[in-house]
Protein backbone atom coordinates (compact mmCIF):
# COMPACT_ATOMS: atom_id res chain seq x y z
CA UNK A 1 0.00 0.00 0.00
CA UNK A 2 1.62 3.12 -1.25
CA UNK A 3 1.35 6.67 0.86
CA UNK A 4 -1.51 8.50 -0.78
CA UNK A 5 -3.28 5.72 -0.91
CA UNK A 6 -2.89 4.63 2.38
CA UNK A 7 -3.68 8.26 3.24
CA UNK A 8 -7.09 7.88 1.33
CA UNK A 9 -7.84 4.66 3.26
CA UNK A 10 -6.94 6.48 7.08
CA UNK A 11 -9.85 9.02 5.41
CA UNK A 12 -12.29 6.42 4.81
CA UNK A 13 -12.09 5.18 7.75
CA UNK A 14 -11.94 8.67 9.92
CA UNK A 15 -15.00 9.17 7.93
CA UNK A 16 -17.02 5.67 7.80
CA UNK A 17 -16.27 5.94 11.96
CA UNK A 18 -18.01 9.37 12.40
CA UNK A 19 -20.25 8.52 9.95
CA UNK A 20 -21.34 5.72 12.06
CA UNK A 21 -21.00 7.09 15.44
CA UNK A 22 -24.18 9.75 13.88
CA UNK A 23 -26.04 7.17 12.44
CA UNK A 24 -25.75 4.20 15.00
CA UNK A 25 -26.53 6.78 17.94
CA UNK A 26 -30.19 7.59 16.79
CA UNK A 27 -31.18 4.10 16.61
CA UNK A 28 -33.65 3.34 19.82
CA UNK A 29 -33.11 0.41 22.37
CA UNK A 30 -36.36 -1.41 20.67
CA UNK A 31 -33.62 -2.05 17.47
CA UNK A 32 -30.27 -2.80 18.81
CA UNK A 33 -30.53 -6.48 18.78
CA UNK A 34 -31.55 -6.11 15.09
CA UNK A 35 -28.92 -3.44 14.84
CA UNK A 36 -26.42 -5.79 16.13
CA UNK A 37 -27.50 -8.31 14.05
CA UNK A 38 -27.48 -6.84 10.88
CA UNK A 39 -24.37 -5.08 11.61
CA UNK A 40 -23.11 -8.38 12.00
CA UNK A 41 -24.43 -9.23 8.39
CA UNK A 42 -22.78 -6.28 6.91
CA UNK A 43 -19.35 -7.07 8.30
CA UNK A 44 -19.48 -10.43 6.27
CA UNK A 45 -19.01 -7.95 3.68
CA UNK A 46 -15.13 -9.70 4.14
CA UNK A 47 -16.91 -12.61 1.80
CA UNK A 48 -15.37 -10.59 -1.24
CA UNK A 49 -11.62 -10.82 -0.10
CA UNK A 50 -12.68 -14.58 0.67
CA UNK A 51 -13.96 -14.85 -2.66
CA UNK A 52 -11.02 -13.38 -3.99
CA UNK A 53 -9.05 -16.19 -2.31
CA UNK A 54 -11.06 -18.82 -3.25
CA UNK A 55 -10.97 -18.38 -6.76
CA UNK A 56 -8.01 -16.45 -7.47
CA UNK A 57 -5.68 -18.07 -5.14
CA UNK A 58 -2.33 -19.80 -6.27
CA UNK A 59 -2.44 -22.59 -4.39
CA UNK A 60 -4.52 -25.42 -3.41
CA UNK A 61 -4.15 -24.59 0.32
CA UNK A 62 -5.19 -20.76 -0.68
CA UNK A 63 -8.17 -22.36 -2.38
CA UNK A 64 -9.16 -24.45 0.64
CA UNK A 65 -8.99 -21.77 3.19
CA UNK A 66 -10.87 -19.39 0.69
CA UNK A 67 -13.32 -22.05 0.49
CA UNK A 68 -13.46 -22.88 4.26
CA UNK A 69 -13.49 -18.38 4.24
CA UNK A 70 -16.61 -18.10 1.87
CA UNK A 71 -18.75 -20.78 3.67
CA UNK A 72 -18.53 -19.41 6.79
CA UNK A 73 -18.92 -15.38 5.44
CA UNK A 74 -21.64 -16.53 3.89
CA UNK A 75 -23.32 -18.49 6.96
CA UNK A 76 -22.90 -14.82 8.22
CA UNK A 77 -24.33 -12.71 5.61
CA UNK A 78 -27.24 -15.19 4.88
CA UNK A 79 -28.05 -15.77 8.02
CA UNK A 80 -27.68 -12.82 9.55
CA UNK A 81 -29.93 -10.61 6.96
CA UNK A 82 -32.65 -13.27 7.19
CA UNK A 83 -32.92 -13.12 11.28
CA UNK A 84 -32.78 -9.60 11.05
CA UNK A 85 -35.53 -9.69 8.37
CA UNK A 86 -37.37 -11.78 10.64
CA UNK A 87 -37.32 -9.78 13.97
CA UNK A 88 -38.12 -6.51 11.83
CA UNK A 89 -41.10 -8.31 11.16
CA UNK A 90 -42.18 -8.41 14.00
CA UNK A 91 -41.63 -5.41 14.61
CA UNK A 92 -43.57 -3.77 11.79
CA UNK A 93 -46.84 -6.67 12.34
CA UNK A 94 -48.09 -4.69 15.09
CA UNK A 95 -48.51 -1.38 12.88
CA UNK A 96 -52.27 -2.21 11.67
CA UNK A 97 -53.13 -3.45 14.37
CA UNK A 98 -53.74 -1.22 17.73
CA UNK A 99 -54.06 -3.09 21.08
CA UNK A 100 -57.51 -2.70 22.41
CA UNK A 101 -58.32 0.48 24.10
CA UNK A 102 -61.77 -0.28 26.12
CA UNK A 103 -63.61 2.78 27.16
CA UNK A 104 -63.06 4.40 30.83
CA UNK A 105 -58.99 3.84 30.47
CA UNK A 106 -56.33 6.50 29.62
CA UNK B 1 -7.98 0.21 -14.98
CA UNK B 2 -9.97 -1.90 -17.50
CA UNK B 3 -13.84 -1.88 -17.80
CA UNK B 4 -14.70 -4.54 -15.36
CA UNK B 5 -12.41 -2.83 -12.93
CA UNK B 6 -14.49 0.41 -13.22
CA UNK B 7 -17.63 -1.83 -12.92
CA UNK B 8 -16.55 -3.92 -9.74
CA UNK B 9 -15.59 -0.26 -8.16
CA UNK B 10 -18.82 0.63 -8.70
CA UNK B 11 -20.45 -1.80 -7.24
CA UNK B 12 -18.64 -1.21 -4.30
CA UNK B 13 -19.07 2.33 -4.06
CA UNK B 14 -23.06 1.92 -4.07
CA UNK B 15 -22.86 -1.19 -1.72
CA UNK B 16 -20.91 1.35 0.93
CA UNK B 17 -23.93 4.05 0.02
CA UNK B 18 -26.49 1.64 0.40
CA UNK B 19 -24.57 -0.06 4.26
CA UNK B 20 -25.14 3.82 5.51
CA UNK B 21 -28.71 4.06 4.29
CA UNK B 22 -29.80 0.91 5.49
CA UNK B 23 -28.36 1.85 9.31
CA UNK B 24 -30.01 4.91 8.74
CA UNK B 25 -33.26 2.91 8.20
CA UNK B 26 -32.87 1.25 11.44
CA UNK B 27 -33.84 4.42 13.46
CA UNK B 28 -37.24 3.92 13.14
CA UNK B 29 -38.96 0.49 13.26
CA UNK B 30 -41.05 1.23 10.39
CA UNK B 31 -38.19 2.28 8.06
CA UNK B 32 -35.70 -0.46 9.79
CA UNK B 33 -37.04 -3.56 7.53
CA UNK B 34 -36.93 -1.50 3.68
CA UNK B 35 -32.89 -0.72 5.63
CA UNK B 36 -32.47 -3.76 5.43
CA UNK B 37 -33.64 -4.67 1.87
CA UNK B 38 -31.27 -1.64 1.31
CA UNK B 39 -27.91 -3.52 2.63
CA UNK B 40 -29.04 -6.36 0.98
CA UNK B 41 -29.05 -5.42 -2.44
CA UNK B 42 -25.56 -3.89 -1.44
CA UNK B 43 -24.58 -6.92 -0.45
CA UNK B 44 -25.31 -9.08 -3.41
CA UNK B 45 -24.12 -6.16 -5.48
CA UNK B 46 -20.64 -6.45 -4.03
CA UNK B 47 -20.78 -10.25 -4.74
CA UNK B 48 -21.27 -9.88 -7.90
CA UNK B 49 -18.92 -6.85 -8.99
CA UNK B 50 -16.36 -8.77 -7.81
CA UNK B 51 -17.06 -11.88 -9.20
CA UNK B 52 -17.31 -10.21 -12.55
CA UNK B 53 -14.08 -7.66 -11.78
CA UNK B 54 -11.69 -9.80 -9.84
CA UNK B 55 -9.54 -12.62 -12.55
CA UNK B 56 -11.25 -15.82 -10.86
CA UNK B 57 -9.68 -18.64 -12.26
CA UNK B 58 -11.71 -21.54 -10.59
CA UNK B 59 -15.27 -21.13 -9.85
CA UNK B 60 -15.61 -24.47 -8.08
CA UNK B 61 -14.62 -23.55 -4.65
CA UNK B 62 -16.42 -20.19 -4.94
CA UNK B 63 -19.54 -22.15 -6.20
CA UNK B 64 -19.39 -24.95 -3.21
CA UNK B 65 -18.68 -22.18 -0.97
CA UNK B 66 -21.34 -19.99 -1.73
CA UNK B 67 -24.05 -22.86 -1.66
CA UNK B 68 -22.75 -24.32 1.52
CA UNK B 69 -22.97 -21.70 3.52
CA UNK B 70 -26.52 -19.83 2.35
CA UNK B 71 -27.72 -23.84 3.24
CA UNK B 72 -26.52 -23.43 6.72
CA UNK B 73 -27.11 -19.59 7.01
CA UNK B 74 -30.74 -19.84 5.94
CA UNK B 75 -31.59 -22.93 8.48
CA UNK B 76 -30.32 -21.24 10.96
CA UNK B 77 -32.47 -17.63 9.73
CA UNK B 78 -35.19 -20.08 9.90
CA UNK B 79 -35.10 -22.63 12.54
CA UNK B 80 -33.28 -20.01 15.34
CA UNK B 81 -35.96 -19.16 18.23
CA UNK B 82 -35.88 -15.88 19.86
CA UNK B 83 -34.70 -16.81 22.75
CA UNK B 84 -31.26 -18.32 21.11
CA UNK B 85 -30.76 -15.04 19.81
CA UNK B 86 -27.78 -13.78 21.57
CA UNK B 87 -26.47 -17.15 20.98
CA UNK B 88 -27.01 -17.23 17.18
CA UNK B 89 -25.43 -13.37 16.95
CA UNK B 90 -21.99 -14.52 18.84
CA UNK B 91 -21.74 -17.76 16.27
CA UNK B 92 -22.20 -15.67 13.50
CA UNK B 93 -19.28 -12.61 14.98
CA UNK B 94 -17.35 -16.03 15.21
CA UNK B 95 -18.23 -17.15 11.74
CA UNK B 96 -17.49 -13.70 10.48
CA UNK B 97 -14.43 -12.80 12.29
CA UNK B 98 -13.12 -16.76 11.46
CA UNK B 99 -13.46 -15.49 7.71
CA UNK B 100 -11.45 -12.69 8.23
CA UNK B 101 -8.61 -14.18 9.71
CA UNK B 102 -8.97 -16.58 7.33
CA UNK B 103 -8.20 -14.15 4.30
CA UNK B 104 -5.80 -12.79 6.46
CA UNK B 105 -3.63 -15.99 6.41
CA UNK B 106 -4.70 -16.31 2.75
CA UNK B 107 -3.31 -13.02 1.86
CA UNK B 108 -0.03 -13.99 3.69
CA UNK B 109 0.08 -17.54 1.75
CA UNK B 110 -0.27 -15.63 -1.48
CA UNK B 111 1.35 -12.04 -1.28
CA UNK B 112 3.27 -11.91 2.14
CA UNK B 113 6.80 -11.82 0.63
CA UNK B 114 5.59 -8.59 -1.56
CA UNK B 115 3.62 -6.82 1.31
CA UNK B 116 5.12 -3.52 3.05
CA UNK B 117 4.98 -2.77 6.22
CA UNK B 118 1.62 -0.84 6.40
CA UNK B 119 0.14 -3.44 5.09
CA UNK B 120 1.73 -6.29 7.20
CA UNK B 121 0.81 -3.96 10.02
CA UNK B 122 -2.85 -4.39 8.89
CA UNK B 123 -2.42 -8.09 8.43
CA UNK B 124 -1.11 -8.15 12.15
CA UNK B 125 -4.28 -6.49 13.17
CA UNK B 126 -7.19 -8.34 11.20
CA UNK B 127 -5.58 -11.94 12.20
CA UNK B 128 -5.21 -11.31 15.77
CA UNK B 129 -8.72 -9.95 15.73
CA UNK B 130 -10.35 -12.22 13.54
CA UNK B 131 -8.81 -14.85 15.05
CA UNK B 132 -9.48 -13.60 19.16
CA UNK B 133 -13.21 -12.26 17.86
CA UNK B 134 -13.41 -16.21 16.71
CA UNK B 135 -13.08 -18.59 19.56
CA UNK B 136 -13.96 -15.76 22.03
CA UNK B 137 -17.47 -15.81 20.35
CA UNK B 138 -17.44 -19.56 20.30
CA UNK B 139 -17.45 -19.52 23.67
CA UNK B 140 -19.50 -16.90 24.62
CA UNK B 141 -22.03 -18.45 22.41
CA UNK B 142 -21.49 -21.77 24.53
CA UNK B 143 -22.20 -20.05 27.66
CA UNK B 144 -25.36 -18.36 26.23
CA UNK B 145 -26.64 -22.13 25.27
CA UNK B 146 -25.46 -23.51 28.44
CA UNK B 147 -23.01 -26.33 26.63
CA UNK B 148 -20.71 -24.50 28.92
CA UNK B 149 -21.18 -23.14 32.62
CA UNK B 150 -22.46 -19.88 32.64
CA UNK B 151 -20.46 -18.82 36.11
CA UNK B 152 -17.74 -16.83 35.57
CA UNK B 153 -14.17 -19.84 35.55
CA UNK B 154 -11.44 -17.62 37.48
CA UNK B 155 -8.27 -18.79 39.07
CA UNK B 156 -5.24 -17.20 41.07
CA UNK B 157 -2.70 -15.44 38.59
CA UNK B 158 -5.77 -15.47 35.78
CA UNK B 159 -5.34 -11.56 34.88
CA UNK B 160 -0.88 -12.05 34.95
CA UNK B 161 -1.41 -15.34 32.64
CA UNK B 162 -3.64 -13.28 30.38
CA UNK B 163 -1.67 -10.90 30.34
CA UNK B 164 1.43 -13.11 29.75
CA UNK B 165 0.13 -14.41 26.23
CA UNK B 166 -1.67 -10.79 25.37
CA UNK B 167 2.10 -9.65 25.48
CA UNK B 168 3.24 -12.96 23.73
CA UNK B 169 0.67 -12.24 20.73
CA UNK B 170 2.00 -8.87 20.24
CA UNK B 171 5.25 -9.76 20.58
CA UNK B 172 5.02 -12.38 17.96
CA UNK B 173 3.28 -9.47 15.65
CA UNK B 174 5.89 -7.25 16.48
CA UNK B 175 8.64 -9.43 15.20
CA UNK B 176 6.49 -10.80 12.13
CA UNK B 177 6.32 -6.97 11.16
CA UNK B 178 10.29 -6.43 11.34
CA UNK B 179 11.07 -9.99 10.27
CA UNK B 180 7.99 -10.40 7.22
CA UNK B 181 10.43 -13.81 6.73
CA UNK B 182 9.85 -15.55 9.75
CA UNK B 183 6.56 -17.48 9.41
CA UNK B 184 6.76 -19.18 12.68
CA UNK B 185 6.39 -15.34 14.44
CA UNK B 186 2.72 -15.22 12.13
CA UNK B 187 1.90 -18.77 13.11
CA UNK B 188 2.38 -18.20 16.72
CA UNK B 189 0.71 -15.15 16.72
CA UNK B 190 -2.53 -16.79 14.97
CA UNK B 191 -2.16 -19.32 17.62
CA UNK B 192 -1.78 -17.02 20.36
CA UNK B 193 -4.65 -14.96 19.50
CA UNK B 194 -7.43 -17.85 18.97
CA UNK B 195 -6.12 -18.62 22.64
CA UNK B 196 -6.47 -15.20 23.74
CA UNK B 197 -10.29 -15.10 22.76
CA UNK B 198 -10.82 -17.75 24.86
CA UNK B 199 -9.16 -16.85 28.17
CA UNK B 200 -10.65 -13.39 27.64
CA UNK B 201 -14.13 -14.39 27.88
CA UNK B 202 -13.88 -17.56 29.98
CA UNK B 203 -13.91 -15.24 33.15
CA UNK B 204 -17.09 -13.78 32.18
CA UNK B 205 -20.33 -14.57 33.86
CA UNK B 206 -23.27 -14.95 31.88
CA UNK B 207 -24.96 -11.50 33.24
CA UNK B 208 -22.39 -9.61 31.75
CA UNK B 209 -23.21 -10.81 28.70
CA UNK B 210 -24.35 -8.09 26.66
CA UNK B 211 -21.83 -6.35 27.33
CA UNK B 212 -19.49 -8.96 26.00
CA UNK B 213 -21.74 -9.75 22.66
CA UNK B 214 -21.41 -6.00 22.01
CA UNK B 215 -17.56 -5.67 22.22
CA UNK B 216 -17.05 -9.12 20.04
CA UNK B 217 -19.23 -7.20 17.66
CA UNK B 218 -17.02 -4.49 17.40
CA UNK B 219 -13.70 -6.70 17.12
CA UNK B 220 -15.45 -8.61 14.21
CA UNK B 221 -16.09 -5.61 12.59
CA UNK B 222 -12.63 -4.32 13.09
CA UNK B 223 -11.20 -7.19 11.91
CA UNK B 224 -12.81 -7.07 8.94
CA UNK B 225 -11.80 -3.12 8.33
CA UNK B 226 -8.44 -4.39 8.96
CA UNK B 227 -9.14 -6.46 5.74
CA UNK B 228 -9.66 -3.61 3.54
CA UNK B 229 -6.37 -1.94 4.73
CA UNK B 230 -5.01 -5.46 3.90
CA UNK B 231 -6.55 -5.49 0.24
CA UNK B 232 -7.02 -1.62 -0.25
CA UNK B 233 -10.79 -2.13 -0.40
CA UNK B 234 -12.91 1.06 0.53
CA UNK B 235 -16.41 -1.10 1.04
CA UNK B 236 -14.20 -3.29 3.97
CA UNK B 237 -13.23 -0.63 5.38
CA UNK B 238 -16.63 1.31 5.52
CA UNK B 239 -18.62 -1.27 6.60
CA UNK B 240 -16.02 -3.10 8.67
CA UNK B 241 -16.04 0.38 10.51
CA UNK B 242 -19.88 0.88 10.72
CA UNK B 243 -20.13 -2.80 12.17
CA UNK B 244 -16.57 -1.48 14.72
CA UNK B 245 -18.31 1.24 15.76
CA UNK B 246 -21.85 0.20 16.42
CA UNK B 247 -20.80 -2.35 19.08
CA UNK B 248 -18.76 0.40 20.98
CA UNK B 249 -21.49 2.44 21.12
CA UNK B 250 -23.64 -0.53 22.18
CA UNK B 251 -20.62 -1.67 24.96
CA UNK B 252 -20.51 1.43 26.55
CA UNK B 253 -24.37 1.62 26.49
CA UNK B 254 -24.60 -1.94 28.03
CA UNK B 255 -21.62 -0.58 30.61
CA UNK B 256 -23.22 2.63 31.57
CA UNK B 257 -26.84 0.54 31.99
CA UNK B 258 -24.70 -1.10 34.70
CA UNK B 259 -22.64 1.57 35.90
CA UNK B 260 -19.48 -0.14 35.12
CA UNK B 261 -16.71 0.37 33.29
CA UNK B 262 -15.53 -1.80 30.29
CA UNK B 263 -12.25 -3.07 32.10
CA UNK B 264 -14.70 -3.83 35.20
CA UNK B 265 -16.61 -6.35 32.87
CA UNK B 266 -13.85 -7.80 31.22
CA UNK B 267 -11.07 -8.22 34.38
CA UNK B 268 -13.52 -8.19 37.43
CA UNK B 269 -15.45 -11.15 37.38
CA UNK B 270 -18.36 -9.97 38.94
CA UNK B 271 -20.49 -12.37 40.64
CA UNK B 272 -18.12 -14.70 41.78
CA UNK B 273 -16.74 -13.38 45.10
CA UNK B 274 -19.82 -11.53 46.23
CA UNK B 275 -21.57 -13.94 48.43
CA UNK B 276 -20.46 -12.80 51.54
CA UNK B 277 -20.70 -9.21 50.60
CA UNK B 278 -24.46 -9.35 51.01
CA UNK B 279 -25.60 -7.80 54.12
CA UNK B 280 -28.81 -8.39 55.64
CA UNK B 281 -31.39 -6.75 55.61
CA UNK B 282 -34.65 -6.69 58.26
CA UNK B 283 -38.23 -7.72 57.43
CA UNK B 284 -40.17 -10.11 56.25
CA UNK B 285 -41.34 -10.75 52.57
CA UNK B 286 -45.03 -11.12 52.40
CA UNK B 287 -46.72 -13.20 50.15
CA UNK B 288 -49.79 -12.88 48.27
CA UNK B 289 -52.19 -15.14 47.08
CA UNK B 290 -53.10 -15.23 43.27
CA UNK B 291 -57.24 -14.47 43.75
CA UNK B 292 -55.57 -11.22 45.80
CA UNK B 293 -53.15 -10.51 42.63
CA UNK B 294 -55.46 -10.83 40.73
CA UNK B 295 -58.05 -8.76 42.43
CA UNK B 296 -55.18 -6.07 42.75
CA UNK B 297 -54.87 -6.15 38.86
CA UNK B 298 -58.43 -6.38 37.75
CA UNK B 299 -59.05 -2.96 39.66
CA UNK B 300 -55.93 -1.12 39.02
CA UNK B 301 -55.92 1.54 36.09
CA UNK B 302 -52.21 1.73 35.33
CA UNK B 303 -50.36 -1.55 35.50
CA UNK B 304 -46.78 -1.92 34.52
CA UNK B 305 -45.04 -4.86 33.42
CA UNK B 306 -41.45 -5.43 34.23
CA UNK B 307 -39.56 -8.43 32.56
CA UNK B 308 -36.21 -9.17 33.61
CA UNK B 309 -34.14 -12.30 32.30
CA UNK B 310 -36.28 -14.80 34.41
CA UNK B 311 -39.25 -14.44 31.97
CA UNK B 312 -37.40 -15.45 29.48
CA UNK B 313 -36.51 -18.83 30.81
CA UNK B 314 -39.50 -19.70 32.19
CA UNK B 315 -40.83 -19.01 28.33
CA UNK B 316 -43.34 -16.77 29.68
CA UNK B 317 -43.20 -14.00 26.92
CA UNK B 318 -46.62 -15.15 25.43
CA UNK B 319 -48.19 -15.72 29.19
CA UNK B 320 -47.53 -12.22 29.89
CA UNK B 321 -49.22 -11.03 26.66
CA UNK B 322 -52.45 -12.59 27.10
CA UNK B 323 -52.70 -11.45 30.82
CA UNK B 324 -52.37 -8.15 29.71
CA UNK B 325 -54.40 -7.88 27.00
CA UNK B 326 -57.48 -9.25 29.20
CA UNK B 327 -56.83 -6.41 31.62
CA UNK B 328 -56.94 -3.98 28.58
CA UNK B 329 -60.10 -5.46 27.90
CA UNK B 330 -61.10 -4.66 31.16
CA UNK B 331 -59.70 -1.15 30.96
CA UNK B 332 -56.60 -1.00 32.45
CA UNK B 333 -53.58 1.16 31.01
CA UNK B 334 -50.64 -1.54 30.35
CA UNK B 335 -47.15 -0.62 29.88
CA UNK B 336 -43.78 -2.67 29.50
CA UNK B 337 -40.53 -1.11 31.38
CA UNK B 338 -37.31 -2.48 29.70
CA UNK B 339 -34.11 -1.92 30.98
CA UNK B 340 -31.42 -1.90 29.16
CA UNK B 341 -29.83 -5.32 29.96
CA UNK B 342 -32.82 -6.84 31.07
CA UNK B 343 -31.96 -9.60 28.39
CA UNK B 344 -28.19 -11.46 27.34
CA UNK B 345 -27.77 -9.07 24.63
CA UNK B 346 -28.88 -5.51 24.00
CA UNK B 347 -32.63 -5.14 23.12
CA UNK B 348 -32.92 -8.84 23.79
CA UNK B 349 -36.05 -8.29 26.17
CA UNK B 350 -37.88 -6.11 23.23
CA UNK B 351 -37.60 -8.76 20.84
CA UNK B 352 -38.69 -11.56 22.88
CA UNK B 353 -41.85 -9.23 23.22
CA UNK B 354 -42.63 -8.24 20.00
CA UNK B 355 -42.18 -11.99 18.67
CA UNK B 356 -44.85 -12.88 21.74
CA UNK B 357 -47.02 -10.32 19.95
CA UNK B 358 -46.70 -6.84 22.33
CA UNK B 359 -47.28 -4.08 20.41
CA UNK B 360 -43.60 -1.89 20.36
CA UNK B 361 -45.81 0.78 21.42
CA UNK B 362 -46.34 -0.96 24.77
CA UNK B 363 -42.69 -0.88 25.10
CA UNK B 364 -40.78 1.76 27.42
CA UNK B 365 -37.19 2.59 27.98
CA UNK B 366 -36.36 3.30 31.51
CA UNK B 367 -36.12 7.09 31.54
CA UNK B 368 -39.31 7.26 30.09
CA UNK B 369 -40.96 5.12 32.26
CA UNK B 370 -39.12 6.28 35.47
CA UNK B 371 -41.77 9.49 36.18
CA UNK B 372 -44.45 6.89 35.71
CA UNK B 373 -44.12 5.09 38.88
CA UNK B 374 -45.35 7.11 41.51
CA UNK B 375 -48.76 7.37 39.64
CA UNK B 376 -48.86 3.16 38.84
CA UNK B 377 -50.79 1.32 40.62
CA UNK B 378 -49.62 -2.50 40.34
CA UNK B 379 -46.60 -3.04 38.99
CA UNK B 380 -45.80 -6.48 38.09
CA UNK B 381 -41.83 -7.70 38.08
CA UNK B 382 -41.75 -10.85 36.38
CA UNK B 383 -38.09 -12.97 36.44
CA UNK B 384 -36.04 -9.58 37.65
CA UNK B 385 -34.12 -8.64 40.33
CA UNK B 386 -30.97 -6.78 40.33
CA UNK B 387 -32.60 -4.03 37.84
CA UNK B 388 -35.42 -3.42 40.26
CA UNK B 389 -33.12 -3.31 44.01
CA UNK B 390 -33.26 0.40 45.43
CA UNK B 391 -30.15 -0.40 47.16
CA UNK B 392 -28.43 1.05 43.52
CA UNK B 393 -29.66 4.23 44.69
CA UNK B 394 -30.24 4.44 47.93
CA UNK B 395 -27.23 2.34 49.60
CA UNK B 396 -24.07 3.72 48.55
CA UNK B 397 -22.05 0.96 50.04
CA UNK B 398 -23.92 -1.34 47.61
CA UNK B 399 -22.20 -3.29 45.12
CA UNK B 400 -24.47 -2.22 42.10
CA UNK B 401 -24.45 1.61 44.23
CA UNK B 402 -25.03 3.64 41.15
CA UNK B 403 -26.59 1.43 38.72
CA UNK B 404 -29.34 2.98 36.78
CA UNK B 405 -32.45 1.23 38.24
CA UNK B 406 -36.33 0.55 37.14
CA UNK B 407 -37.69 2.52 40.53
CA UNK B 408 -40.67 0.37 40.90
CA UNK B 409 -40.48 0.95 44.62
CA UNK B 410 -42.11 4.32 44.24
CA UNK B 411 -45.49 2.58 42.61
CA UNK B 412 -48.23 1.85 45.00
CA UNK B 413 -47.86 -1.62 44.73
CA UNK B 414 -45.45 -3.98 43.55
CA UNK B 415 -46.50 -7.73 42.51
CA UNK B 416 -42.65 -9.72 42.63
CA UNK B 417 -43.08 -12.88 40.52
CA UNK B 418 -40.42 -15.37 42.16
CA UNK B 419 -39.56 -19.04 41.53
CA UNK B 420 -38.22 -19.27 45.33
CA UNK B 421 -36.52 -16.97 47.88
CA UNK B 422 -33.27 -16.72 46.03
CA UNK B 423 -31.44 -13.91 44.71
CA UNK B 424 -30.23 -12.04 41.91
CA UNK B 425 -26.96 -13.42 39.86
CA UNK B 426 -25.24 -10.61 41.92
CA UNK B 427 -26.10 -12.85 45.16
CA UNK B 428 -27.35 -9.44 46.56
CA UNK B 429 -29.95 -8.63 48.82
CA UNK B 430 -32.94 -7.20 47.59
CA UNK B 431 -34.82 -4.38 49.78
CA UNK B 432 -37.42 -4.19 47.42
CA UNK B 433 -38.58 -7.69 48.54
CA UNK B 434 -39.14 -5.90 51.99
CA UNK B 435 -41.25 -2.60 51.63
CA UNK B 436 -44.39 -2.27 52.87
CA UNK B 437 -45.72 -2.11 49.27
CA UNK B 438 -44.12 -5.58 48.25
CA UNK B 439 -45.96 -8.44 47.96
CA UNK B 440 -44.21 -11.79 46.56
CA UNK B 441 -46.17 -14.59 44.25
CA UNK B 442 -43.87 -17.32 44.22
CA UNK B 443 -44.11 -20.16 41.21
CA UNK B 444 -42.89 -20.63 37.87
CA UNK B 445 -43.77 -17.27 36.23
CA UNK B 446 -45.20 -18.84 33.23
CA UNK B 447 -47.74 -21.18 35.25
CA UNK B 448 -48.11 -17.87 37.68
CA UNK B 449 -49.30 -15.69 35.31
CA UNK B 450 -51.82 -18.36 33.52
CA UNK B 451 -53.32 -19.11 36.39
CA UNK B 452 -53.88 -14.78 37.15
CA UNK B 453 -55.23 -15.01 33.98
CA UNK B 454 -57.69 -17.18 35.18
CA UNK B 455 -58.15 -15.67 38.20
CA UNK B 456 -58.92 -12.18 36.66
CA UNK B 457 -61.48 -13.83 34.60
CA UNK B 458 -63.90 -14.84 37.63
CA UNK B 459 -63.05 -11.01 39.21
Amino acid sequence: MNPPVLIASIYVFALAAFLGYQVISRVPPLLHTPLMSATNAISGISLIGSLVLAGAGNSRLAHILGFVAVTTATVNVVGGFGITDRMLKMFGKRLDRKAPIAPGSK
Amino acid sequence: MSLTSYFMEATYLVASVLFILSLKGMSRPETARRGMFLAEGGMLAAIIGTLVGQHIVTWGWIIAGLTLGSLVGAWMAVSVPMTAMPQRTALSHAFGAFAAALVGVGEFLTHGAEMGAVTRGALGFEVMLGALTTTGSLIAAGKLQGVIGGKPIQFRGQNAINLAICLAMTGSFLFFWMHPETVAAFYSMLGLAFVFGVMLVIPIGSADMPVVMSLLNSYAGLAAAATGFVLGNNVLIIAGTLDGFSGFILSVLMCKAMNRSITNVLFGGFGSVIAEAAAETGGVMREITLDDAAMQLAFASRVVFVPGYGLATAQAQHAVRELAELLEGRGVTIKYAIHPVAGRMPGHMNVLLAEANVPYSALYEMEQINPEFPSTDVVVVIGANDVVNPDARDNPKSLIAGMPILEVDRARSVIVLKRGQGRGFSGLENPLFFKACTTMLYGDAKASLAHLAQAIQHV
